[in-house]
């Protein structure tokens, strides 16, 4: 791989692996409203979808992502079928999911689906797995939340399988065994990424290193720093399994506009309605202007803003956590094509280049 | 909740989980300088290099160890598995309660279903030979690190209390206290409904008077 995200380690500093600068854009198909506020077709919300993949791509991103999602307010259930027509019209941005519910899925499937998206995208594709919006997707495919632990551990281990490649024989409790399989599209060159999302149980960190996937940590609350023992977890775990260090991302939401007013002004009133609905689904209190402030802030989860500011937030996290990748999830169901399409360009030729600035001032030994 | 030991105050603390919660609970007690000891329904081997990196000065027990010493068991298990946790690990134990039932997220767990009961009732009706306290369940595990605060700080977070036996709600409280929340005793078990999925406090991070003033709206309106 030559791409900027071919992820060996560069150097080793101190003990403490070297991987690429990635930055990235996730989505999770957020249903888009048009300059009136009228709701756009589900159809059309996807199709500018594409468009942003590919903007992302001209304006510099690393990399996109696309997590799966069964409502209204997400249509994006086939997040690989939209990667792939992203990948058709790009040639260095990788692209991926962010998140697959494995839990929901078949491991076979979202191998195979994903192995032909590396065929289209020439070595381009990734995974992350998680359990996402599987509250929405367990009803939708006939699966019990109670089982969730068992489904992502076994489907977990039946996905590793499959990237070893050559025939799979593998046996487990939910779904039927293989006997011997012969699963296509092999890959042209070894496994494509595999990333494992943790939202803040150490045990699925040490998981993921168990398995030899990535780790991406989904930082959508609370503090950022509180995760900073979890990179130091999967290093060990990763060294106490035999394994080489492996990269460590970040997904959190944001919104990047001109100004740090426009915004959160843009921002707020659509991240209010969509955290209002979810907290009836959820049953926890709504919040309040308060709460997201402190969000909005330093020690927040929401990366939001004007370039400048968040660019200094991910640069911050980034070395606190010792990440190597930061994927922005960006939109917001009700936002409009027009303000995304700036935050993907600001983003791309702003943020982008003012982290990379940052990490270089901060990473030089005399600065 | 007969043969239940309360202490007259808290020197050990077992934790049962180590997902989510159960290590965020075990951490910010430590600090509190109690002894804590975590446990999953497996081998300690496998958390040891989490305690380690993750809750230094933590150990990692099997259940039955982490739990026989323990002045007070605290419960972060997927409330899913409950059903299947033998009553008799907690016997004679105080037992903090700090699951949480909401079927939409969680999956329909038919003991839970009764809507006369609330979840921490249920609870105590099951760990007959334990005292069953609700507490530490309602502020969203990525804030409980963060929200501590000094006794007698201005923005110091309530967090609520509810148990049958105030003894033992007393003794619960205190912890809380010295964790660094103030602790809002609700009464009862039932009372504590009120802290569970859907009700007016769960989930928000509040003072003792913003708290209190969410409970008594709610008690209005309904
Ligand atoms: N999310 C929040 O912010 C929040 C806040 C307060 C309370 N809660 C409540 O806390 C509980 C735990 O939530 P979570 O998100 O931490 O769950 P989780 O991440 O799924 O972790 C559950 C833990 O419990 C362990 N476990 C399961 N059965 C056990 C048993 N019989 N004995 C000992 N350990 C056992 C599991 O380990 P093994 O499977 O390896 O045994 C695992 O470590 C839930 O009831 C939740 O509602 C949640």
């Amino acid at each position: 791989m030559t791409s900027s995200t071919a992820e060996t380690p560069r150097e080793t500093t101190g003990g403490s692996p070297r991987f690429p600068l990635v930055l990235g854009l996730d989505t999770f198909g957020d249903h888009e409203h048009d300059a009136e506020d009228r709701p756009l077709s589900h159809a059309q919300t996807i199709r500018n979808v594409v468009e942003e993949g590919v903007l992302a791509e001209q304006v510099g991103v690393d990399f996109f992502g696309i997590g799966e999602h069964h409502t209204d307010d997400f249509p994006m259930p086939a997040a690989d079928v939209v990667l792939a027509a992203i990948a058709a019209r790009t040639k260095r941005i990788h692209v991926g999911s962010a998140v697959t519910v494995l839990s929901s899925d078949d491991p076979v499937r979202v191998f195979q689906r994903f192995s032909t998206l590396n065929a289209i995208s020439k070595g381009r594709a990734e995974v992350v797995l998680g359990r996402g919006s599987s509250i929405d997707s367990f009803p939708l495919f006939g699966y019990d939340l109670a089982n969730y632990e068992e489904l992502f551990e076994e489907k977990v281990n039946l996905f590793a399988e499959l990237l070893k490649g050559g025939p799979v024989t593998w046996q487990g409790n939910l779904r039927p065994s293989l006997n011997n399989q012969d699963v296509v599209p092999y890959t042209e060159a070894g496994p494509f990424r595999t990333w494992i999302g943790v939202g803040g149980s150490p045990q699925s960190v040490v998981r993921a290193a168990h398995y030899g996937f990535s780790l991406m940590l989904a930082i959508i609350g609370g503090s950022p720093a509180r995760f900073r023992p979890f990179s130091r977890l999967f290093l060990q775990a990763l060294e106490k399994f035999g394994r080489e260090p492996l990269p460590i991302g970040i997904h959190s939401p944001g919104h990047v506009a001109e100004t740090d007013e426009k915004a959160l002004e843009e921002f707020w009133p659509r991240w209010l309605h969509i955290i209002t609905k979810m907290s009836k689904v959820r049953g926890f209190a709504i919040p309040t202007l308060e709460s997201f402030r402190f969000e909005v802030g330093p020690q927040g989860a929401l990366f939001i803003g004007s370039p400048e500011t968040v660019a200094q937030k991910i640069a911050a996290n980034l070395q606190t956590l010792g990440a190597n990748r930061f994927d922005l999830k960006f939109g917001m169901p009700g936002l409009s094509p027009d303000s995304l399409i700036r935050n993907i360009e600001l983003y791309g030729t702003k943020v982008i280049p003012r982290v990379r600035e940052l990490l270089a001032e901060s990473t030089q030994p005399d600065a | 909740m007969s043969g239940s030991v309360i202490p007259s105050s808290v020197r050990r603390i077992a934790v049962l989980g180590a997902g989510h919660v159960g290590p965020v609970i075990a951490r910010i007690a430590l600090d509190a300088g109690f002894e804590v000891a975590i446990a999953t329904s497996g081998s300690p081997d496998n958390l040891e290099l989490i305690t380690q990196v993750v809750m230094p000065g933590v150990d990692a027990r099997w259940a039955a160890d982490a739990v026989r010493t323990a002045d007070l068991v605290v419960l972060s298990i997927p409330l899913h598995r409950f059903p299947a946790l033998d009553p008799a690990l907690l016997a004679g134990k105080l037992v903090v309660d700090a699951m949480n039932y909401w079927a939409p997220a969680d999956g329909v767990v038919a003991i839970f279903q009764d809507q006369r009961l609330s979840s921490s009732e249920v609870v105590q009706g099951r760990l007959t030979q334990s005292t069953v306290i609700k507490s530490l369940n309602q502020i969203a595990y990525q804030y409980l690190d963060d929200g501590r605060r000094p006794a007698g700080s201005l923005d110091r977070h309530a967090i609520g209390v509810a148990g049958d036996d105030s003894d033992a709600a007393n003794v619960v409280g205190d912890v809380i206290d010295r964790i660094g929340y103030d602790p809002v005793l609700l009464g009862s078990l039932k009372a504590g409904r009120i802290l569970q999925p859907g009700g007016p406090v769960f989930g928000a991070v509040f003072t003792r008077s913003e708290f209190e003033r969410a409970m008594h709206t709610a008690a209005v309106q309904s």
